[in-house]
């Protein structure tokens, strides 16, 4: 789960890292109050949405050669003007897709005098096991290019969770990003706070691009992007509030309500399978034949029939797909249990597209069955190669 | 041969109270009789579990009792996801050389914490998020289902679990069977990776040949690639077939698996392909495609 910037830094800074003030808006006329609180005379007003690279973004609505969604601003009148410049536009960033996405909230934030831009995250590293910090001095811009092109000025350092950060850990991050002096010691503070944070909010990543040493030789906060690990929600209510629905995609928040694995993408096959591996796999075949899946869907090992109608009935209420492949192999799973909700689902709902259907595994036999004997007009399939032909076959047909 | 487990394997449930893990007890005994010797429950000990067919094991309060009084060397975790972590530090405790931990949804930091524990023991840990492990008419642990296994010579190693079943069904259509077949799991902190499993289907003489299934996400495969590499310049080499799900995945986006994402440009399945094309394995494109394929790696 994603989370804006500036709940990101409300986060941090009730860890006491030092970030900047600043005031969220969700409406152009709030943005006067909302800069008469801060100290000035520079602010910048930044685009919510969860989506990087804002700044080289454009607003779709705005002419070419109009600023990006995160602009400076030397006077209050310049914070209203922009406010209203950016609110309710699209924005479309290079991580947006070209659809873009409407920008529905400012964060109103004092500025700072930048005197060098570094880049700190943190994440689980997977080939260890552990926590780790990976920075760099090249702050303030693209960090997968500078992976790409000087790999050498990425330093990662891994965390013992049995020690937390120690002294040795501060002096490798402090040497790595070259802070000396007040920088130095404000590092000293700042890495075993995002650490605790990171740990105690369960996030999957807590990326800091850039921070900055200011002018005054102090550290700051200036960006902060936070997404927590789904897996860990159920214990964070406090997380679990910051959701911000519009952000998501409406079919994946009725499927996160059953629990489903699922992602809207843009083909017309639509599919439902059990197992991630498998549900991928079944997305990569399907390109195989030629087209095109329109979502990633697992509907997982413990589903009862309820789930199994739900995932089908979501699938089936995409305007985009033309055919469906219900690709099961059974392990928890038992076809049987896939076989009543899809008959529940398609009885509720109806079926406007070809539907082909390949069962294996436990209780096969009985799904099969179940299927057979419902009248439903159903394309059974022997395995994955032939499912995947026949929906295919199906769809280009229409 | 086999790997890790056989006909003498035996076997305590952490969690066999519960729907699930009742349910596929039930299947494991009555696969080939595999030897599940009880289950473990903090408030049930002394009580004795019942399946639907009759079948009754006895209930131990811990894991360390249980290992005590039956001789199980190996635990499956079915614990639910907020206290399977703990149910794993517990078999580490009680020293289980292996624990198989099924459950799917354990938060990274805990499993950040249970790795930093197996470190220091002697345990192995397979999962979590994964299907189990079978050797074919002997042993089953996990959730797959017995009836597509036939005892035979390929490894089957796999980060996902229907695609395992994917695996062993078509290797056992071609007549090959299988040696064993192990799941290591989808999530990113795991206790067992490609490169432990493949040095021991390497050492099995029985395993003659070896089908490695990978997804997007982290870099295993390539490290796995690197090993074989490595290995054949030592003389070891088996015919291996494979496959990488997520080639149509979009990047930054988590494919159910939680370790299933491509994130910073790294991740993705046409790396893992390439590494794993230069390692020698043959990469099927079509997860419907992986008995075949093996079978031509064989033939060479």
């Amino acid at each position: 789960m994603n989370i804006h910037e500036y709940q990101a830094k409300q986060l941090l800074k009730g860890y006491g890292a030092p970030v900047a003030d600043g005031v969220v808006i969700f409406n152009a006329d709030e943005a006067e109050a909302a800069a008469k609180q801060l100290p000035g005379p520079l602010y910048v007003v930044k685009s919510q949405i969860h989506a990087g690279g804002r700044g080289k973004g454009k607003f779709k609505e705005l002419s070419a050669d109009a600023k990006g969604g995160v602009r400076l601003a030397k006077s209050i009148e310049d914070v209203v003007a922009n406010a209203k410049d950016m609110l309710g536009n699209t924005l479309v960033t290079k991580q947006t897709g070209e659809a873009g996405k409407q920008v529905n909230r400012l964060y109103i934030e004092d500025g700072a005098d930048i005197s060098r831009e570094l880049y700190l995250s943190l994440l689980v590293d997977r080939t260890v096991g552990r926590v780790a910090f990976v920075v760099s001095t090249e702050g303030g811009m693209d960090i997968e290019a500078v992976a790409e092109e000087t790999p050498e000025k990425i330093i990662t350092v891994a965390i013992d969770p049995e020690t937390g950060v120690t002294d040795a850990d501060i002096a490798k991050l402090n040497e790595a990003l070259a802070l000396t002096g007040e920088a130095a010691e404000d590092g000293k503070k700042l890495f075993p706070i995002l650490y605790k944070a990171f740990v105690e909010k369960d996030m999957s990543l807590l990326e800091v691009n850039p921070l900055i040493v200011m002018e005054n030789g102090r550290l700051r906060v200036l960006d902060a992007k936070v997404s927590f690990d789904g897996n860990a929600l159920f214990r964070h209510e406090d997380v679990r509030e910051l959701r911000d629905e519009s952000e998501e995609d409406s079919k994946e928040i009725e499927a996160s309500k059953w629990d489903l694995a699922y992602v809207a993408l843009d083909g017309n096959i639509g599919c439902m399978v059990n197992g991630a591996g498998l549900a991928m796999a079944t997305m990569d075949i399907i390109k195989l034949y030629g087209a095109e899946p329109a979502n990633f869907c697992d509907v997982g090992g413990g589903a009862g029939k309820e789930k199994v109608a739900a995932a089908f009935k979501i699938i089936t209420a995409d305007p985009r797909v033309e055919g469906i492949l219900v690709n099961i192999f059974g392990g928890i799973m038992k076809c049987d249990v896939i076989a009543e909700g899809v008959v529940a689902a398609v009885k509720e709902v109806g079926l406007k597209v070809p539907l082909v259907v390949r069962l294996e595994g436990t209780n096969v036999e009985l799904g099969k069955k179940i299927i057979d004997e419902s009248g439903l007009n159903v394309i059974s399939a022997d395995d994955l190669d032939d499912a995947a032909q026949k929906i295919v076959k199906a769809v280009k047909g229409n | 041969m086999s790997i890790l487990i056989n006909k003498d394997t035996k076997v305590l449930v952490q969690g066999l109270t519960g729907k699930t893990g009742t349910f596929h007890t039930e299947q494991a005994l009555a696969y080939f009789g595999t030897k599940m010797v009880g289950g473990i429950h903090p408030k049930k000990g002394g009580e004795n579990w019942a399946g639907s067919k009759g079948e009754t094991l006895p209930i131990f309060a811990t894991v360390a009792e249980g290992r005590e009084r039956t001789g199980a060397t190996a635990s499956v975790v079915y614990v639910p996801p907020a206290g399977a972590a703990d149910a794993i530090i517990e078999a580490i405790e009680a020293e289980m050389e292996l624990i198989v931990c099924i459950t799917e949804g354990i938060p990274v930091s805990d499993m950040v914490k249970v790795k930093a524990r197996l470190e220091k023991s002697k345990s192995r840990l397979i999962g979590p998020n994964c299907p189990g492990i079978v050797t074919p008419e002997e042993c089953k642990i996990g959730i797959m289902p017995g009836n597509i296994f036939r005892k035979g010579s390929v490894g089957v190693v796999s980060r996902s679990g229907t695609l395992t079943y994917e695996a062993v069904f078509q290797t056992s259509n071609e007549g090959l069977g299988q040696t064993t077949a192990v799941g290591i799991g989808g999530d990113p902190v795991k206790g067992t990776e490609f490169i432990d499993v493949l040095e021991m289907f390497l050492a099995d003489p029985a395993t003659e040949s070896i089908i490695m299934i990978g997804e997007i996400g982290g870099s295993a495969e390539e490290e796995a690639a690197q090993f074989l590499i490595d290995e054949a310049k030592r003389g070891r080499k088996k015919p291996m077939a494979g496959f990488i799900a997520g080639r149509t995945a979009p990047a930054g986006r988590t494919m159910g698996h939680a370790g299933a994402v491509i994130s910073g440009g790294k991740g993705g399945a046409e790396d893992k392909i390439a590494a794993m094309e230069a390692a020698g394995i043959r990469v099927s494109p079509s997860p419907a495609r992986l008995g075949t394929t093996l079978v031509e790696a064989i033939k060479g």
